[in-house]
């Protein structure tokens, strides 16, 4: 039986999570701020929401990016799933090793070496920086995460069932289509989540591998930011927030949903 | 049989992170030993197919070590490289503090608290970073949130916008939850019962905690060590907006040499010599995920 928390226990959540909420309970109640200062409350208004609406440069930037994600985010998935099947399952050849390798290498790798070498990829092979080349830049930046996510959850699935599947004649391609991917989809999705959020959220990758007419939310974002503060970032960033949170808190509770149900 | 089949599986991933991951570093390699040039890419030399083997040839003799020289010569980059060694360093440390008690304190509630707090923990890392650094500065700014609290408390009023304060500052709030999340892993999994037969032999709860329960989540604090260390010794965002002029770190300087000197060579070096420390504390991490996979 565990003891339950100590006072000592709850303050350091308590203090924790008040730390990480902090910065953005803040941002996102000034963006209802009417004043331009930070410090001044002058009211509540919507009037940096409407402002958003005529930004025609920042809503640009939010369709590329939301094009990007989308489509950076469906790749890294595939060819993810693809890796985690490998690493699971795969036995412990030289491939695995090397496949394990370059995939936790990603995942700590520092963006600004990972940006650097795509974009010198993109010149050697003189191919025109912009749309294309950011997305597959992110999708190589998220296929990591989108592994590790699937591989998680595979690694914990009961083979015997896509086994029982095949001793009744099925082959193996569709065992796994029609048994294991139905249950493992939750997982599947949130690493589909997981890729598009940080494809959402990158500066470095996009800086280096994006081109003319290719401009993510993120670098208006940070171009703008240098500027100093501007109550229509925190509008943005308000929505993104929103955005976001619906998104996980709804992949959160479906999970659970399908938790309670003793389907395996 | 079934074995190679599923080995299968692995070629797609390999051929993609071969093309837009392996390769790319030897590019970065090589560049490093390019000189700068005035044209369009900004290096020299260029391998001139045309000319077959003998232009791959010229091409080889022109590689040299000059541009490692040219950092070395320069004091700018041994104090970047030394500071962002530092300051990942000292974060880290930070967050071994911050994160164990909260890591900890999750794993001491009942079960449905317990995915509920995770759930918390891990939200901010899905809404933007740029977004979350970008909230610090609205509340670090001399006329800003932190300030004005201090003045209402009627402390004095402190300016560490700018700051290497801020960037550990920036450093340790973006990193908490791959901070918290590996120790709570570790924590949670701990069989109760240890704690217990040590409590039952006259141990008090704090000696317990520090001969029992310690030691079995150390594999967790260097999972969260590894895991926030190596990407913040290159970390760009936080330094460049929260930190001064001053606050050189290395991502910082290879953004400032690609991108406002065009001097691609020095850029690609400052990288080669980033990865190379870091090669050791990488390799670390795989062998411990590995471990975790096994």
């Amino acid at each position: 039986m565990r003891r339950g928390p100590s006072a000592f226990n709850l303050a350091s959540i308590v203090l924790g999570l008040a730390f990480l909420y902090a910065p953005i309970v803040i941002l996102v109640a000034y963006s209802f701020n009417a004043s331009r200062l930070v410090t001044v409350w002058g009211g509540f208004s919507t009037r940096w929401y409407v402002a958003l609406l005529h930004d025609r440069q920042m809503l640009d930037a939010v369709w590329v990016t939301l094009r990007v994600g989308i489509l950076s985010a469906t790749a890294a998935t595939l060819v993810g799933l693809l890796a985690a099947v490998a690493l699971v399952r795969g036995g412990t050849g030289p491939r695995r090793t090397a496949l394990a390798g370059g995939v936790y290498a990603t995942l700590v790798m520092p963006e600004v070496i990972l940006g650097l070498s795509l974009l010198l990829l993109f010149v050697a092979a003189g191919l025109p920086r912009g749309f294309w080349t950011v997305t597959a830049s992110h999708a190589t930046l998220t296929l990591a995460y989108t592994t590790v996510a699937i591989q998680a959850r595979l690694a914990s699935f009961d083979r015997s069932l896509e086994e029982a599947a095949q001793d009744l004649g099925c082959p193996p391609w569709k065992a796994f289509a029609l048994v294991t991917l139905p249950v493992i989809a939750p997982a599947v999705a949130a690493a589909w989540m997981l890729a598009f959020t940080l494809s959402l959220d990158d500066l470095v990758i996009a800086s280096f591998t994006s081109g003319p007419g290719a401009t993510t939310l993120p670098m208006r974002l940070y171009s703008q930011v240098r500027l100093g503060v501007d109550p229509k970032i925190n509008a943005v960033s308000t929505l993104l927030i929103g955005l976001v949170a619906t998104g996980v808190i709804a992949a959160y509770l479906i999970q659970q949903r399908r938790a309670r149900v003793p389907a395996e | 049989m079934r074995r190679s089949r599923t080995g299968l599986a692995a070629v797609v991933p390999l051929l993609w992170l071969a093309v837009f991951f392996a390769f790319p570093f030897m590019l970065v390699a090589k560049l490093s030993l390019s000189d700068t040039a005035l044209a369009i890419p900004p290096y020299a030399p260029r391998i001139d197919w045309s000319r077959g083997l003998e232009g791959v040839r010229t091409f080889l003799q022109g590689l040299d070590l000059e541009t490692y020289a040219r950092l070395g010569r320069d004091r700018l980059y041994l104090d970047a490289y030394l500071s962002s060694l530092r300051l990942a360093g000292v974060a880290t440390g930070l967050l071994l503090l911050i994160g164990y008690p909260i890591a900890y304190g999750i794993s001491r509630c009942p079960p449905k608290a317990r995915q509920a707090l995770v759930m918390a923990v891990i939200l901010p890392f899905w809404t933007s970073f740029l977004i979350r650094i970008y909230a610090w500065i609205a509340i670090l700014k001399p006329a800003g949130v932190l300030n004005a609290a201090l003045g209402a408390l009627g402390l004095p009023a402190v300016d560490i916008l700018n700051t290497e304060t801020a960037v550990l500052l920036g450093l340790v709030y973006a990193y908490l939850p791959f901070m918290v999340l590996p120790l709570y892993a570790v924590l949670d999994r701990q069989d109760e019962s240890l704690i217990e037969a040590a409590q039952d032999l006259g141990a008090t709860p704090l000696s317990a905690f520090w001969r029992v329960t310690f030691p079995l989540s150390l594999s967790g604090a260097a999972a969260g060590a590894l895991l926030c260390f190596i990407p913040m010794a290159g970390e760009f965002v936080i330094p460049d907006l929260l930190g001064g002029s001053e606050t050189l770190m290395l991502g910082r300087v290879i953004w400032t040499e690609f991108f406002a000197n065009r001097d691609w060579p020095a850029a690609s070096a400052v990288a080669i010599v980033l990865l190379a420390t870091l090669v050791i504390p990488i390799l670390l991490f795989e062998r411990q995920q590995r471990k975790v996979l096994a």
